[in-house]
Order: C-alpha cells, then sequence, then structure tokens
C-alpha cells in the first residue's frame, strides 16, 4: 500500500506527510524507517508535503521527538492527527 | 579504463575505482582546469574582470573585500585567497592587487604548488596598464593549460565536500542520508569528506561531539560550536525565527532549528570525524571526514571548503537551493518531488523516488555516487551550465 506519513524512528510522536497533501479524515498508511514497521492514523487537518502530523495527543510543554531526538516543545496543545508547526512548536534553544 | 572493485553492496553495484582529473604539480588531483583572475581586493575586481573579458577561457572571482582587515579577519581573507589558487581544480593563477605586499604574499602561498602563478599591483600602473600586463600573462598560461588532458586517478583524490540548503523535511528524510550513504560507501575508498555549518548543528550538538573519531576531535568540535553559539546569543536581537530556520525550511515543514540540525546531520552517515577544520583551512590528517567551522550560508561555506582544497561538493536541498561555485563543481540533489517537477534544471540528481518508497537508502547513495563521478569526470553540473559562480568570502568582524 502506498505510504502517506513516514515516521523516522519509533519514539518519535510526529510523521511527516510525503504525498502532496492530506485532508482532513483521511486514513493514513504511516511508514517506520528505523524498523520497517507500519501503523495508521486518521488525520484531523489538511497537511501539506513535508509537514508533519502527531501521532499522539501532546500538552503544552510536552517534547516533539523527531529522530528519536529532541527537536523542540509544544506551545499549545496538539490533538493526534492535527498539524505540528511553528503555531504549536518552538525551539528550546536561543 | 575504469577498473572496477571487486566490492559489492546492497544492491550489487560496482563502485569505480578511479576517475578522470587533472593530476597536478603538487600530487592532488583536479575535476575541474581552470585558469582564473584572482583579485586581492574588492578595488581590483574590475581590473580582474577586464583581463577575464580579454582573454577566453579564464575566469574573474570578484568578491567584496580585502582592504583595512586586520587580526584573525586578516588571515582568513589570506587563507581563503591563497587556498582558491592552489585548489587542483585551478591549473594557473592571476593575482591583482593594488599593493604589491598583499599581492605578491598571496602568489607567494599559491607558488608553493607548483602550479603557474603570477601577480600584478595596479599602484603606479593604473587599470589599463595593469590589464594589459596581466592579459599578456594570462593568454600564455590558458593557452598552456588548455592542453592539460584527464588521466586516470584513484578515487582517494576525491575531496568531497557536503552542505545543504533551502533544507525541507524531505532533506532529513532522504537527501541528506543519501549523502551519509555515498560517504559510508566512499570513506573506506580513502576519500577526504568534509562536513561543516556550525549554527546548523545546534539542537544535533551532543549527538555531533559523539560522533568525534578521538576525545580531542569530540571536544574541539564542543569548543567550536559554544563559541558560535555565544556569538548568535550576543547577536542576535530576537528568537532567530525566520533566520534558523528560514522562511523556506518553514514552509517546507521544519519548525524548528533542532529538527533541521538532525535532518543536517544525515549528511555524514556513520562516519566519524577526525578533526575540526578553521574556516578554508586545509585538512592535513589524511583520509577521512573533516568537520569545518563554518557559516550555514550555502555559498559562504562551499567557498570556504574549495579554498580548503575540496575538488567537488555535494549538496541537498529539499525547496530549491539554486547555488554554484566557480572552481568547485556543486552536484545537487533532491528527494522533493515538487522541486523535480518545478526546478528540474537546478537538480543533477533526482532522489525523490526514496519517498514513495520505489528506491532505497543504498540504491540512492549509488545513485548519487554515478552523478558524482559523471562530474568528476568532467559533465558539467547544472549550476556550471546555469552559470552560478557564487564566490563569497567570510567576513569576521568590521575592518579597520
Amino acid at each position: 500500500m502506498a505510504t502517506d506519513i513516514i515516521i523516522h524512528d519509533k519514539k518519535d510522536n510526529v510523521g511527516v506527510v510525503v504525498i502532496e497533501k492530506i485532508t482532513p479524515k483521511q486514513d493514513c498508511t504511516c511508514w517506520v524507517m528505523e524498523d520497517d514497521s507500519s501503523t495508521n492514523i486518521q488525520s484531523l487537518d489538511e497537511i501539506p508535503l513535508g509537514h508533519k502530523i502527531a501521532m499522539a495527543d501532546l500538552n503544552e510543554g510536552d517534547t516533539i521527538l523527531k529522530y528519536g531526538h529532541d527537536i523542540g516543545k509544544v506551545v499549545k496543545s496538539i490533538k493526534k492527527g492535527e498539524h505540528v508547526h511553528v503555531h504549536n512548536v518552538k525551539t528550546k534553544k536561543w | 579504463m575504469f577498473t572496477m572493485l571487486k566490492q559489492r553492496n546492497g544492491n550489487n553495484m560496482e563502485i569505480p575505482k578511479s576517475f578522470l582529473g587533472y593530476k597536478r604539480e603538487n600530487g592532488r588531483a583536479g575535476t575541474r582546469n581552470h585558469v582564473i583572475i584572482l583579485p586581492v581586493d574588492d578595488i581590483s575586481n574590475a581590473c580582474a574582470e577586464a583581463v577575464a573579458n580579454n582573454i577566453k577561457g579564464t575566469m574573474a572571482l570578484p568578491h567584496s573585500y580585502g582592504r583595512l582587515q586586520f587580526g584573525a579577519d586578516l588571515e582568513l581573507h589570506f587563507r581563503t585567497m591563497i587556498g582558491t589558487g592552489c585548489n587542483p581544480n585551478v591549473a594557473a593563477v592571476i593575482v591583482i592587487g593594488i599593493e604589491p605586499k598583499w599581492t605578491k604574499k598571496i602568489v607567494d602561498g599559491i607558488a608553493k604548488t607548483g602550479k603557474p602563478v603570477e601577480g600584478f599591483h595596479i599602484e603606479r600602473t593604473g587599470d589599463i596598464g595593469t590589464v594589459m600586463k596581466a592579459s599578456k600573462k594570462a593568454q600564455e598560461l590558458v593557452m598552456w593549460a588548455s592542453e592539460k588532458q584527464r588521466e586516470e586517478c584513484p578515487m582517494s583524490d576525491l575531496w568531497i565536500s557536503v552542505k545543504c540548503g533551502e533544507s525541507d523535511t524531505t532533506s532529513g528524510l532522504a537527501a541528506n542520508p543519501t549523502v551519509g550513504n555515498l560517504m559510508d560507501k566512499l570513506e573506506p575508498m580513502g576519500v577526504h569528506l568534509c562536513f561543516g555549518e556550525t549554527s546548523e548543528l545546534t539542537g544535533a550538538e551532543q549527538v555531533c561531539a559523539t560522533r568525534g573519531a578521538t576525545p580531542e576531535a569530540s571536544d574541539k568540535f564542543m569548543k567550536t560550536w559554544n563559541s558560535y553559539n555565544d556569538f548568535i546569543l550576543k547577536e542576535a536581537t530576537d528568537d532567530l525565527s525566520e533566520s534558523q530556520p528560514t522562511a523556506g525550511n518553514i514552509a517546507g515543514g521544519l519548525t524548528t532549528i533542532e529538527e533541521k540540525a538532525f535532518g543536517n546531520f544525515q549528511k555524514i552517515g556513520n562516519c566519524k570525524f577526525i578533526d575540526v577544520l578553521e574556516p578554508a583551512e586545509e585538512p592535513t590528517k589524511g583520509k577521512g571526514l573533516y568537520f569545518m567551522d563554518t557559516s550555514s550560508a550555502a555559498a559562504e561555506c562551499v567557498t570556504l571548503q574549495a579554498a580548503a582544497g575540496f575538488n567537488i561538493h555535494l549538496f541537498p536541498t529539499g525547496q530549491g537551493n539554486i547555488v554554484g561555485n566557480p572552481i568547485e563543481p556543486v552536484v545537487k540533489l533532491t528527494a522533493n518531488p515538487l522541486t523535480v517537477k518545478g526546478m528540474g534544471e537546478h537538480i543533477d540528481c533526482d532522489v525523490s523516488k526514496i519517498l514513495t518508497r520505489e528506491m532505497n537508502m543504498s540504491q540512492a547513495g549509488d545513485e548519487l555516487i554515478k552523478a558524482t563521478l559523471r562530474v568528476a569526470n568532467g559533465r558539467l553540473t547544472c549550476a556550471e551550465a546555469l552559470g552560478h559562480k557564487e564566490f563569497v568570502m567570510t567576513k569576521l568582524y568590521r575592518s579597520a
């Protein structure tokens, strides 16, 4: 089956959209690169190619994990399936 | 012509053992055969460009600096000028400056390679007289260089630098790990490798430090990164949003500098760096991977790597950076299908099939090795065909 979302590491709580866009309520197939496993998720937002989707419910202050590493903090709570980007995640640096 | 290694990898591609390069007097090999007209300073650009216009097949490298610099900033200027002239992609050099002393210093630095180099200064002669004298010498040099032939050179004569730009999440997913796959395959063949972008390792700096081949290399990396970070914290007027990540990065889905850094870091594969280089410093510890302290601005970084002697550059991009360099060919790859579709004339190697899982990382690495060798053997890069010659000096602080 075609892959809609790629997840770097099984610890990650976000995935990356790899088709032109996904639309709300789309049932998406996700592939985890690290262990070649698959999972599914239903999207809540329209999310374009290259942008991230939350794989779990996330609260303010939570850490976003990608590549299995800390890439920033949640500044506005995010539901599983929502778009994750600069409106709800900020750097912990600078 | 090419002897094949019996070495096999996942896809049964036999990695060629050699490429066709220009052998230089000092034992290095070039992938290009340029004759350059190098201005020492900003006010000598007009003269250098006039000579390059007179003598076909030569190339002027105009830039913005070289006057009243001092201290470490002046040392970097000389290192970049001399290193550019010494690069094995350059067959011969004409140096033109306003004053004799700094002109001679650069000529003497380049002459150590054994390649033909001659300097001219403009004071007391003026532009027109200097252009005439320098043009006569440039004609002699370019006609001499035109007889150089490509010869079979071992893969270890490749010095490959890497830098990514206009990155997006497809860079970290696919294009950057493709470069990492190439590094993993070519490092055992004795190739010199170099990555940089100190600021764009922010967030991944601790993980990067663990990739030093020795405790000394790791310590040196952390000192370099801390110094850069202190500078950023001192000069920053905001949280650097829109500078790091850039607006283009954000449009492509990258949210934070940490995310960008971990993507960036994929370029070195599983290699460990053996030393940390100053900007434009030539590596002296032999084959293997080096980290260079550079800005993350594309043209500045590639200019510094070229000045350190790297003779072919790999540039993964997401949203579509278009940078080139006058002396070091820049091979671009992307995994973003929209970038391939919209600006394919800039892309030398398309690895977008990784995203659709029609291509695995090892196959992508093989494709990149093939593209790199074609360019090493003489095929023009997209950036060369489109005339990209971004030569950008790094300036550390204000002049005196």
